[in-house]
């Protein structure tokens, strides 16, 4: 390592023109946009392989073809990051960003530490799984359904034999499946509300194969020495206490988005309930209020897949119209189809105060 | 619980699931076989070992809990190394992991 005449550690310094931070979906689509245009891309994610939380799906997604409908996500993953690299982007796994300073320069850990600058940063660094207070809610075998999801499809190992899951939603419902399907035991999914929270061919799929949903139980405590050894749930009719022999808990009760590095660089956050926590503050166009800074993905708020890559699209577009490589005009064409696009997938009862929330954060609206 | 049955050897979907070779790592001294490049953490998982840390003040057993290297519950130590999450962590032969905050180690 050199060492500056002031006896400081002076790092190696690189630069290019456009930096994502996230090689899920959201970040891989952005970079594409970016380097299809000629573009200097650089992709940075700390994982061994690209394609973020999609590497873990493995199941068939909905939707249209542009989303990927009809494959699974592992296999849309592979896509994303072929299709990334063959524009041109360089992928660099195995590569953490360690700081987001604000002077614009990222603080990057590969094989060695180093400085890198770019003109446009997007961040797509994701969404971490939800989880609440309750007694027993830190032993081991107490985990994020998405944790138990990489443990069986991405690892090929079993997080225990019988599982108690949170949470009737999508990712409950699907979850409980894909643990059967890799040979474990569920023994029930508490949902406290008085109906299943996700879609009904993935509620069909567990009850046919035995798994009762216990709807209006409010999960009460988990028991175990060092680690889950039975789950209490309360019966809200009735005012009994149902006792679950099980060694994991898995939570499937929502996400919070995760953009410490957009905070570290001085953009602004807000509180948005309807998309999951603290996110960078952003425009239509998914601008921070930070010049070069952009946001996609979960990081700007908790939604779906096929959202976050044309989230991620539209914030390469809109880096690329900031740089100049783009004709306004054509940054526009591209930025209203993406928009047409997006309004469609929040188009459902459930994407409604979704899309209200970014229009609601577009309008420049602050706090609640 | 034994190794066997915490890995799966067949999936419906994934078929035959591919597996660095077979290698051994050192928990708190003790020899663990482990699939060279798994996360230590799934490592530990397929051994049944699922207490990755105690906590100092009330020396509780922790887990993991996210697997995708955020929440940090599953931090061990790497010898010659330091502190490592051990989702994020991949097995290399002969690598001694130990338990942060086990008594009597």
């Amino acid at each position: 390592m050199d060492t500056g005449q002031e006896g400081r550690m002076r790092l190696p310094e690189e630069s290019c023109t456009l930096v994502a931070v996230g090689a899920g979906p959201a970040g891989l689509c952005a970079a594409r946009e970016a380097a299809a245009c000629g573009v200097r891309t650089t992709v940075l994610d700390e994982n061994d392989k690209g394609g973020g939380q999609l590497i873990k799906q493995i199941h068939r997604f909905f939707g249209s073809r542009e989303h990927g409908a009809g494959k699974r996500g592992f296999e849309i993953a592979l896509e994303l990051a072929e299709d990334c690299a063959n524009a041109g982007a360089e992928i660099r796994l195995n590569h953490r960003v360690l700081g987001f300073f604000e002077d614009g320069r990222l603080l990057v850990e590969g094989d060695f530490i180093y400085v890198l600058e770019a003109k446009a940063v997007v961040l797509a660094t994701g969404a971490l799984e939800r989880s609440f207070p309750f007694p027993g809610w830190t032993l081991p075998g107490v985990m994020g359904a998405g944790a138990a999801q990489t443990l069986v499809n991405v690892h090929g190992v079993l997080p225990g034999k019988r599982a108690v899951l949170v949470g009737s939603g999508n990712v409950g419902l699907i979850v409980a499946y894909q643990l059967l399907q890799a040979g474990m035991e569920v023994v029930g999914i508490l949902e406290v509300e008085d109906r299943v929270g996700g879609y009904e061919v993935h509620e069909s799929r567990v009850r046919r194969e035995g798994v009762p949903i216990y709807l209006r139980h409010r999960l009460l405590a988990v028991e175990g020495l060092e680690g889950v050894e039975a789950v209490l749930a309360k019966d809200l009719e009735k005012g009994t206490v149902k006792r679950f022999h099980a060694d994991t808990l898995c939570l499937a009760v929502g996400m919070i988005p995760q953009a410490e590095l957009a905070s570290m660089r001085g953009c602004r956050m807000v509180f948005v309930r309807e998309l999951g926590g603290f996110i960078p503050w952003h425009d239509g166009d998914m601008r921070t209020d930070r010049p070069g800074v952009y946001v996609a993905g979960d990081a700007a708020g908790v939604e779906e897949a096929s959202i976050a890559m044309d989230e991620g699209r539209l914030a390469g577009v809109a880096a690329l119209e900031d740089l100049g490589a783009l004709s306004p005009n054509e940054a526009r064409k591209r930025k209203e189809e993406l928009k047409r696009r997006l309004n469609l997938l929040r188009g459902g009862a459930a994407g409604r105060p979704r899309a209200m929330a970014k229009e609601r954060l577009a309008a420049g609206w602050r706090h609640r | 619980m034994a190794e066997k049955e915490m890995r799966v050897e067949k999936h419906p979907v994934l078929g035959v699931m591919g597996r660095g070779r077979r290698v051994t790592i050192f928990l708190d001294g003790e020899p663990i076989t482990a699939c060279e490049g798994e996360p230590v953490a799934a490592a530990l998982y397929a051994a049944g070992r699922r207490v990755t840390r105690y906590t100092r003040k009330g020396h509780e057993a922790r887990g993991p809990f996210c697997m995708i290297g955020r929440c940090t519950e599953c931090s061990m130590v790497l010898e010659g190394w330091g502190m490592v999450r051990t989702c994020m962590t991949p097995v290399r032969e002969g690598m001694r992991i130990w338990t942060p905050g086990r008594k009597g180690g």
